[in-house]
């Protein structure tokens, strides 16, 4: 090995390690990473476990006695249960529609304006029922429904439907009024231009436009009022039970996996229309 | 139209005036609907509640229209039945107690595991934290009901972790976990970090990673950049982070209900407790604007924090 050589070797040597050192991380801290994935599993654990033992073949919680849809069977043949379902996602899609109404209308009337007066205490008003614990919302509600039913005798749906309408709304609210403000006006000032009268222009322009928001909102709306149990649990009259207010009852008892299947379904159901939800309002960016 | 037609007019300013006015109004029609809706069936109530509060319990429930304060003053204090004097509720304030002290254990428990995956998070390559920040959402929005159902299945007597500690010989016997404050510490820990992840995670996007590259070549230690430079500039979003957290801690009904059974009562599950078994109408609506006066301080907080953060921005 000539001399030469031997020098680059040396050079090379000593910059070698230098050079495989790797650049210092800003964005690195130390722990950080481990304790967020152990949170990523924390949080995704126990909703496992759940939904394993909602496929356990024995009674037991705890015991695992092989793979069977039994609980599923149970659940579905239960009237109870399906009596709740029913009842749950009626519920549902009443409140979601109607709150969907009411939201549109009112994000239609509150962005792409000027301050116009009384802005600020429409928001405070829509946003209310997000401030206030729910369980004070609950009952302040059976206060009022237990005046009301005394007074006209009247038990029936309209109860929960009114309640949960009013907390679906700025749910709703939120997403249509994110979507109006990303939406300029010039396709509806062209409309407007082309002397199309105002219905026209909102059924043929801003609604299709809007519609993404809309949906958004309404699936959002429709799992909000589909998990909620404090007000339902307070305002329901006797034989209204929903699927939460069936399960939160059932806990008191011995638990089967029965409750399993029935969270697994929901949980599944829950999961698909937020990532639908996401899916949709990702596309407006 | 063009201005010369504008000028021709005879009182722009008042015509304008008309307008913008007229324009307001139909906004307000439009939103009639759901205000309407909101006002009668969440706002409103919250004013009949106020009077209840003024009211005397019924014997079986409901209110009988006297006026009194006592449901007020039974918040704190009760009267002894024999002297009539008044002394410190005792059981009001164990239960006020426990209620602030839970909810300031989650708040820290949160903070503890949520700033570091909000910062796992917002430090990837900006197409995989869609990826991250969906995992930390979906559990959020799964019902409530059923995560608090999950964690009784982790942590009940012949629960996951009971099995695997008996498995390993590190017990003998189960350990009592459901229906302590343990429970629902853990429990509340579970269910509201997301709360915790998402505001802090865009404190953390916003960052300005020169200024902590600023102070590692000035010497800094990960650890005091972390303190000196990282922290003061990701507080609003763990002050926010944390009110986010606090409230519904406090007003939390369902996780204590299932998880601290009977004997552990939070403030949710004290004002329920006056609308059935304790039959004192009045008190429980006093103790829920009580519960209500106290989030609505600490919401207040929240604005002021956020909207100081968002003035700085512009």
């Amino acid at each position: 090995m000539s001399e030469a050589s031997l020098t680059t070797a040396i050079v090379e040597e000593r910059v070698k390690p230098a050079k495989r050192r790797r650049a210092y991380n800003v964005r690195r801290l130390p722990g950080f990473a481990p304790i967020a994935l152990f949170t990523f599993f924390a949080l995704y654990a126990p909703l496992s476990i759940l939904v394993f033992y909602s496929f356990n073949a024995g009674t037991s919680l705890a015991i695992w006695e092989g793979f069977s849809l039994r609980w599923y069977q149970q659940a579905a043949n239960n009237a109870q249960v399906l009596d709740a379902a029913v009842r749950s996602l009626l519920l549902a899609a009443v409140s979601a529609s109607v709150a969907s109404v009411a939201a549109t209308m009112a994000a239609l009337a509150t962005t792409r304006t000027r301050r116009f007066k009384g802005r600020t205490m429409i928001y405070a008003l829509i946003n209310q029922p997000l401030m206030v614990p729910e369980i004070v919302t609950a009952v302040a509600l059976l206060i009022v429904f237990a005046w009301i039913k005394v007074a006209t005798g009247y038990t029936g749906m309209i109860y929960l439907i009114a309640a949960h309408t009013a907390f679906c709304i700025p749910f709703c609210y939120l997403p249509i009024r994110a979507r109006l403000e990303t939406m300029d006006d010039t396709l509806e000032v062209a409309a407007r231009d082309l002397y199309a009268p105002p219905l026209k222009v909102l059924t043929r322009v801003t609604l299709p436009l809007l519609w993404p928001g809309i949906i958004a909102g309404y699936m959002l709306a429709f799992v909000i009022s589909l998990d909620d149990v404090v007000i339902t649990e307070f305002v329901k009259s006797a034989g209204q039970e929903t699927i939460p207010t069936y399960m939160l009852g059932q806990l008191r008892r011995v638990v089967t996996p029965e409750v399993n299947a029935i969270s697994t379904v929901i949980l599944v159901a829950g999961a698909v229309l937020v990532t639908l939800f996401f899916w949709i309002s990702r596309g407006r960016r | 139209m063009t201005d010369s037609a504008l000028a021709s007019e005879p009182a722009p300013g008042a015509l304008e005036a008309h307008a913008a006015r007229q324009d307001s109004r139909n906004r307000w029609l439009l939103s009639l609907p759901a205000l309407l809706i909101i006002f009668l069936f969440a706002s409103g109530p919250l004013f009949v509640m106020v009077i209840y509060s003024f009211l005397s319990p019924g014997d079986y429930g409901n209110v009988k229209w006297d006026f009194s304060t006592d449901g007020w003053v039974n918040v704190l204090l009760q009267r002894d039945i024999f002297d009539d004097t008044l002394m410190w509720a005792d059981a009001h304030l164990s239960i006020f107690w426990r209620s602030l002290s839970l909810s300031l254990i989650t708040t820290v428990l949160t903070l503890i595991f949520g700033v570091p995956t909000a910062w796992f998070i917002a430090t990837q390559r900006p197409g995989k934290r869609e990826f991250w920040l969906f995992l930390v959402t979906v559990p959020f929005w799964t019902n409530l009901l059923v995560r608090t159902i999950a964690i009784q299945e982790l942590i009940r007597a012949e629960g996951v972790i009971n099995n695997v500690l008996l498995a390993l010989h590190i017990i003998d016997e189960p350990l009592q976990m459901m229906f302590t404050d343990f429970a629902i510490g853990f429990g509340m820990t579970y269910v509201y970090l997301p709360l915790m992840v998402l505001p802090v995670y865009a404190a953390v996007e916003k960052l300005d990673f020169r200024l902590v590259e600023a102070a590692y070549d000035l010497y800094a230690s990960r650890w005091t950049a972390f303190r000196r430079v990282i922290l003061p500039l990701i507080k609003p979003g763990i002050i926010a982070g944390s009110i986010l957290v606090f409230i519904p801690c406090l007003g939390a009904y369902v996780t204590p209900r299932v998880l601290g059974g009977g004997k552990n009562l939070m403030f949710g599950n004290l004002i329920e407790l006056q609308f059935g078994a304790g039959r004192n109408w009045p008190l429980g609506a006093a103790l829920s604007l009580t519960l209500m006066a106290i989030v609505m301080v600490a919401l207040i907080y929240y604005v002021r924090i956020t909207s100081r953060e968002e003035k700085k921005d512009v």
